[in-house]
């Protein structure tokens, strides 16, 4: 009978958070001792050989080559041919000299460098960057006759393995070559992992850095285009151009696109990404959402922001119009206490307190921290909350608490310039509002047209909870601020 | 270790724009070169196994008993096991960080077996060797790597002081303990003469400190060796950013001896350090060794210094290996056979055994423990403090329960 010991990714530099399974050096089955190889993995840092801390047979291996996973995470299951009370696994030592006697390499191999040892260390080599699939385009391609096109149709054991491991790795033995060098994009580690959990081909952004290195701010701005270029389509042609892919004449004859396309990049959904999409869905089929409009000349909103903001008490404190917004949403729960609410199947929790969640766009990917305890906060004091949770969003540092417990969401999508939407109510509550561009439009005042400030407001709610008349009430009760915000002093 | 210099280093000045660097000339009151000169050091036992004769040297090894110069050998042969076990166990997660030492074996063994009792080392934290030649229990070491202890050991049971990671500050604590010792001296002249050793690197002696040190030590003629061992790299900085000359010859301007030694000659670094040792507790003042040494491997775990240095120096200095020249000498001599070289290598299987037992049941550091010990007494401020932290370390256990509840959001 034999226990499985599982051996968990260490953190092999300092403050490392995750590390890329290179290649496995076993395979199920195969017998290791203590201090065997059984893994490469490359760090933020290093490429770096794992020793296995256990003796026994390789039960499974628990991760793919290539997968980026988490300090901590299992990687490899070892059976231990020891008696099942040696959880541990290192009896095979002290039972005598013989595996021990194994684990010592010869003198010449032991003085090598700790880490990138072996024959992959060649530095040059080791920089040889992962082109994203997309880049085709791209000006790194080493291996200019990597069969990216016959591979699909022609050879079916060119597998993801192969076809991975050639571009990565060209020309072994004469790396030096001037080349390989050229192809080397300068950039320090912090930028190099920043672009790669952006998904970002460093090659591709153009470097201001002193030595020419790849700095932050360069790598940022690239992605504030490429989010740009996204987001409108054929607007920046230059852009679009590096985004789309060269058509060839393999296409349309792919039978199987999903391993060797060039033209489709795959992202892994993990972190954030993984966790919005759960709570989404979760959201979107478990609570039936209705949604609601209202336009809403802000003007007089406007007005107020503009006076706070040239008022000596406001000095310093960043004001905006979703002030005004969060206050109102905050005065119309309190006259509709149902939209601050959770649903829990057999009965329904109104909160008599509001914890205001706004949803922000975050490095780490979409976030709703909100501000406890809201109701008891001053229109500046709300303000200076408002500020704080989205510095600490943008930097990326908002904790988990301050993520836990909302009670009712707040949808900034005006910052992007959209009218309005229908937004997905944020789970274990039951409502959420959208707050649209605000824009001068004409607007029938007295029965004649004048240029107002019009904003569009939104609200799904969960019919579960709020009916019609409920949402209607509420939605009209925040409009009303927003036409009047002197109605707050009500 | 962070503090460590790191840097671009880029090419710094082609040896072609140094030569033709204008020269003062050789007029009175101007500074004459440095007078050792780069490939100039101390060897008794080349690279080849050959020993080498000296007239102020060998007399300490010639008198050796056949069993201390095997003594070296498995000295050597056993700390390089030993770190080969403490950088796996790092690897598969069981210490934060390793320090390895391969490469430097002869220097740290010949001067740490030079020493007497009484002597007192100050090492840096990379001295495992030095630790080995104290009769320290090596799995003491990896407590303050595994995060369990601010020191490991009780510095006064080997006189070896705890490893000090402010890079050079030891060195400044040595010639105050070598000071003291002068004092000791003088108030009860029966005390057994005793020296210091101060440990440090080529990194390390650009710092403030060893220059202070070393000001103090000549001032007062404290019985402090300063045993610098060079290897030629501080993390990413290459020795010849670090210095334009030889650091051997910065010992003349402080006016006490220097001694450049080929650091990977262990009968070379024990004679030299035997003969500095003297030099000190016979009341003749401080002594400088510069061993010249590499290091094979990285500066630490955390490290690769394939991205700043060629595998062709790694090449040549694994022909200058420590171990290798001195198996071959003991072969060719007849001092050692198989069955001996056997054994060591058993010894040194036992030993990596003995540390990776001992290190598992270490168990976890315990942070409340750094708490507790800021004051004698319960203190309010590190007591919300500690509440803080609690807390902090609980909202992460919230974060994997409640993932679905608190991420993610509105579309």
């Amino acid at each position: 009978m034999s226990t499985q010991n599982f051996f968990k990714l260490p953190d092999v530099g300092e403050g490392l958070l995750e590390a890329e399974i290179v290649s496995w050096k076993v395979k199920a089955g195969d017998v290791v001792a203590v201090n065997d190889v059984i893994v490469e993995i490359e760090t933020a840092k290093s490429l770096v050989e794992l020793p296995s801390p256990y003796a026994g047979v390789v039960a499974a291996l628990m991760v793919a080559e290539g997968d980026t996973v988490d300090v901590g995470t299992p990687i490899i299951a070892i059976g231990s041919e020891a008696p099942a009370g040696d959880s541990k696994g290192f009896s095979a030592e002290a039972q005598g000299p013989a595996p021990a006697a194994s684990e010592v390499p010869n003198e010449s191999e032991q003085i090598k460098p700790l880490v990138g040892s072996g024959p992959k260390a060649d530095a040059v080599k080791r920089r040889a960057r992962k082109t994203p699939a997309h880049s085709t385009a791209a000006p790194s391609t080493a291996a200019p006759s990597t069969p990216a096109p016959s591979a699909p149709n022609g050879d079916p054991s060119s597998a993801p393995v192969s076809a991975q491991a050639e571009p990565q790795f060209p020309a072994a033995n004469t790396a030096l070559s001037a080349q390989a060098k050229s192809n080397r994009v300068l950039a320090k580690p912090p930028v190099r992992k920043a672009a790669k959990d952006l998904g970002i081909d460093l090659s591709l952004v153009s470097a201001s850095g002193v030595r020419g290195e790849v700095t932050k701010k360069d790598l940022l701005s690239y992605q504030d285009q490429r989010a740009a270029g996204e987001g409108q389509g054929a607007s920046a042609p230059g852009q679009s151009a590096q985004f789309w892919s060269a058509s060839t004449p393999a296409t349309g004859k792919v039978e199987n696109p999903r391993q060797d396309d060039p033209r489709i990049e795959r992202i892994k959904v993990k972190g954030v990404r993984k966790a919005t999409a759960k709570a989404m869905v979760e959201s979107a089929f478990s609570a039936p959402h209705v949604s609601i409009f209202v336009d809403v000349d802000a003007s007089r909103t406007m007005e107020f922001v503009k006076r706070l903001k040239a008022s000596r008490d406001f000095e310093g404190i960043r004001v905006s119009p979703l002030l005004i917004l969060a206050k109102a949403v905050i005065w119309a729960a309190a006259r509709n206490p149902s939209v601050n609410a959770t649903w829990a199947g057999d009965e329904i929790i109104i909160k008599h307190f509001m914890n205001l969640g706004i949803a922000a766009a975050t490095p780490r990917g979409l976030m709703v921290p909100n501000i406890k305890d809201a109701q008891d906060l001053s229109l500046k004091e709300l303000a200076i909350a408002l500020n704080g949770l989205a510095t600490t969003a943008r930097s990326g540092k908002t904790a988990p608490a301050d993520m836990a417990g909302g009670t009712l969401t707040v949808t900034n999508i005006g910052a992007l310039g959209i009218d309005t939407g229908t937004p997905i109510i944020n789970p274990g509550e039951v409502a959420i509002v959208a707050f649209g561009t605000i824009k001068q439009k004409p607007w029938v005042v007295d029965g004649e047209v004048v240029p107002r400030w019009i904003t569009t407001l939104g609200g799904s709610f969960d019919h579960r909870v709020v009916d019609g008349d409920l949402s209607a009430r509420f939605m009209a009760d925040v409009a009303a601020i927003m036409e009047e915000p002197a109605l707050l002093l009500d | 270790m962070g503090t460590a210099q790191q840097a671009d280093t880029g090419n710094s000045r082609t040896s072609a724009q140094a030569s033709t660097r204008p020269q003062a000339g050789t007029s009175a009151g101007v500074l004459r070169a440095a007078t050792v000169g780069p490939d100039e050091a101390v060897q008794l036992l080349d690279e080849h196994g050959a020993i080498h004769h000296d007239a102020t040297f060998s007399p300490y090894i010639e008198k050796l008993d056949p069993e201390v110069v095997r003594g070296f050998y498995r000295d050597m042969a056993i700390v390089r096991r030993f770190d080969t076990e403490a950088t796996a166990l790092q690897r598969q997660g069981e210490l934060a960080l390793w320090v390895p030492v391969i490469g430097q074996e002869a220097a740290q063994i010949g001067s740490g077996r030079a020493m007497n009792k009484a002597d007192y080392a100050f090492p840096t934290y990379r001295e495992h060797g030095v630790a080995l030649t104290r009769g320290l229990d090596l799995a003491d070491l990896l407590k303050l790597f595994r995060g369990i202890s601010n020191g490991g050991w009780d510095p006064r049971e080997t006189n070896f002081h705890l490893y000090t990671l402010v890079l050079a500050a030891q060195t400044l604590h040595a010639v105050g303990y070598a000071m003291g010792i002068s004092r000791d001296l003088a108030a009860d002249p029966t005390t057994e003469p005793a020296a210091v050793v101060a440990y440090f690197g080529d990194g390390s002696s650009s710092e403030g400190d060893v220059h202070e040190s070393m000001v103090f030590a000549a001032s007062y003629d404290a019985p402090v060796v300063f045993f610098c061992q060079n290897n030629n790299w501080a993390i990413s900085v290459p020795f010849e950013v670090q210095s334009k000359v030889p650091l051997v010859n910065r010992a003349a301007g402080y006016g006490i001896p220097g001694v450049r030694v080929d650091g990977n000659d262990v009968l070379a670094v024990y004679a030299v350090t035997r003969w500095a040792l003297e030099h000190a507790r016979d009341g003749h003042g401080p002594v400088f060794i510069e061993a010249s040494t590499y290091r094979v491997g990285a500066h630490t775990t955390a490290d690769d210094p394939t991205k700043y240095r060629m595998s062709a120096e790694e090449e040549l200095w694994k022909t200058r290996d420590p171990l290798d020249r001195l198996e071959t000498y003991l072969r060719a001599a007849g001092l050692a056979d198989e069955a001996f070289f056997e054994q060591v290598t058993n010894d040194g299987d036992e030993l990596a055994a003995h540390v990776r037992r001992a290190t598992l049941a270490m168990g976890g550091a315990d942070i409340r423990q750094k708490f507790a010990t800021v004051y004698a007494q319960a203190h309010p401020l590190v007591a919300e403090e500690l509440a803080w932290f609690e807390n902090y370390e609980a909202s992460f256990a919230e974060e994997n329960t409640e993932n679905s509840q608190t991420q993610g959001g509105a579309a």
